[in-house]
């Protein structure tokens, strides 16, 4: 294993670089020859991690991963932190919203995305063995945990955190905490709903996704994402590939924010992704019909 | 390792591309003496071996010189050269990994000193005296991540990685000169820190000679001057050849000044 850095990562990878430096390489600012240099490492038969923010880890080098990693099927793990808003003021350039939707494209690439971070740990341990190239989008709050989630993590399932009959609540990435507060909230006005986390993207948990959508008639995505292509695209596909008889709300991320900037939950609340605002288009969705 | 002559090399090239009326004929010409030598006696171990040298073909346009030395070398039979780029062929216009002799996929410009720096430090910290080649055109060098790699193979020292540039001061639409210079192109390998030769890039044994006196602990840049079409008359340095097939009278003219 080497893990290599575009030249961030401060305060985050000095437990590894400190413990084994000569096996950690700061690239500098080139995100293409870091991908480039992991094809190499990785064709001699190692496990590069690269790591940056998650846009300049999955955008900046995008054909290079798709040449390199993707078209020889190499174990590189390319690791994208801060998915979604949460670099919150640092503005558009530092989000990433199609991430997800440009990964999950590509033949023979896995594509996880965690909810916490004691997810993300089952996840990499889970995964070490994937012979081809995986996409990790990682939050960098190392501290919220998504009751009931307990770090489980399987490929090609999704994990289901709480039962309900009048909706399915489905969320990626951290997001998901809001997702289950929504559900409480719900829950409080005599609407029960099921949660469930899907970090496995691709493969993607279908099985598990039509068991889950198969006996209700609302599915909700929820996510920090273009509506295109994401969490939201997967669950269309499978509620139409299926013949499934429930109705789609996506929750996620509907225009370029370049509007203004704030905070990350001030960014989420814009494109109504709060614990409340969920809570309350679900009520409206259950009430249209 | 039994020698390979570029005359050999751009005979396969003429056929071949004649054979599949396919162009990109003169960018391979320029690099046929380049890996004629390569792999007639540079290139160490065989396929398929973890302690072979690595070789990237950077420019993977140019992609049938490679298959004609791969030939030449024992590494692909007639029947499989005879397969460029037809239905259902590993052969395509760019090199594919999954050929044996073939260890990186290219095509995409820009990308191949980035694999091949990889791979010299894998040899590195796998403590392997293996050496990593990769062949460049020199319009590939209008490709920022090529300078990205260079600054990385520079700062860490990577003297187990040879870059070759063909400069044959042609690229799709027009000559270099033209289009976005790049002289004095010795200069900027050295300003970023390499160990720079020039040599005539149709003069095997100078090639050969300067790779086996390769001593910096520097990564290696040789800057290869060729001719775009060499060895046809009515190719050289016509940009024409970049895209073109021949005809059937071209391919007469063009085997007659090749010869046998």
């Amino acid at each position: 294993m080497v893990l290599l850095t575009a030249d961030l990562g401060f305060m985050a990878l000095e437990p590894f670089s400190d413990a084994f430096p000569e096996r950690f390489f700061n690239v500098g600012v080139a995100e293409q020859n870091m991908v480039g240099l992991a094809t190499g490492l990785a064709e001699a038969g190692m496990v590069p991690f690269v790591y940056s923010i998650a846009p300049f880890a999955s955008l900046r080098p995008y054909e290079f991963i798709r040449n390199g990693p993707i078209l020889h099927n190499l174990p590189v793990r390319v690791v994208g932190v801060g998915g979604g808003m949460e670099y919150g003021p640092n503005g558009v350039s530092h989000y990433a919203l199609e991430d997800v939707a440009v990964m999950r494209v590509q033949p023979n690439m896995t594509v996880v995305v965690p909810a916490d971070h004691l997810q993300a740990r089952q996840a990499v341990l889970a995964t070490a063995e994937v012979p081809g190239p995986i996409y990790f989008r990682l939050g960098k709050d190392d501290a919220t945990l998504v009751p009931g989630l307990d770090g489980a993590f399987e490929l090609g399932r999704i994990q289901r955190i709480r039962e309900g009959r009048d909706a399915a609540i489905v969320a990626m990435g951290p997001i998901a905490v809001d997702a289950l507060g929504a559900a409480e909230l719900l829950a409080a006005q005599g609407v029960d709903c099921a949660v469930a986390v899907v970090s496995s993207v691709n493969p993607p948990p279908t099985e598990d996704l039509a068991a889950l959508i198969s006996d209700r008639r609302l599915v909700v995505t929820v996510e920090v994402h273009y509506a295109n292509g994401g969490l939201g695209s997967m669950v269309a596909e499978v509620v139409a590939e299926r013949g499934l008889g429930a109705r789609l709300l996506r929750q996620c991320v509907r225009t370029m924010p370049d509007d203004v900037v704030g905070s990350q939950s001030y960014m989420q609340r814009l494109f109504g992704l709060s614990a409340d605002q969920l809570a309350g288009a679900v009520v409206q969705e259950l009430a249209a019909r | 390792m039994t020698p390979i002559q570029g005359q050999g090399v751009r005979r396969h090239i003429l056929h071949q591309s004649k054979r599949a009326n396919v162009g990109h004929i003169g960018s391979a010409l320029s690099v046929a003496d380049i890996l004629a030598t390569l792999y007639g006696g540079v290139l160490a171990g065989k396929p398929g071996e973890p302690d072979r040298d690595r070789f990237v073909m950077s420019k993977g346009h140019a992609a049938l010189a490679l298959y004609a030395a791969l030939h030449m070398a024992g590494y692909l039979t007639q029947k499989e050269l005879d397969t460029y780029s037809t239905d259902g062929s590993h052969l395509g216009v760019h090199p594919h990994h999954g050929l044996t002799g073939v260890d990186f996929s290219t095509g995409s410009l820009g990308q191949g000193l980035a694999m091949g720096a990889g791979a010299a430090l894998a040899a590195r910290l796998q403590k392997s005296r293996r050496r990593v080649f990769v062949l460049l055109s020199d319009a590939e060098c209008n490709e920022g991540s090529v300078w990205e790699a260079a600054m990385f193979a520079a700062h860490h020292k990577l003297g187990n990685l040879v870059a070759i540039v063909d400069v044959n001061r042609q690229q799709a639409l027009g000559y270099t000169a033209d289009v976005i210079a790049l002289d004095p192109l010795e200069d900027r390998w050295r300003a970023f820190g390499w160990d720079v030769h020039t040599v005539d890039g149709h003069d095997q044994r100078a090639i050969a000679t300067t790779i086996a006196a390769l001593s910096a602990k520097l990564p290696h840049v040789l800057i290869a001057h060729t001719t775009f079409g060499k060895g046809v008359s009515f190719m050289e340095s016509q940009i024409r050849w970049h895209y073109l097939p021949m005809n059937d009278e071209q391919y007469a003219l063009a085997l007659g000044e090749i010869g046998d």
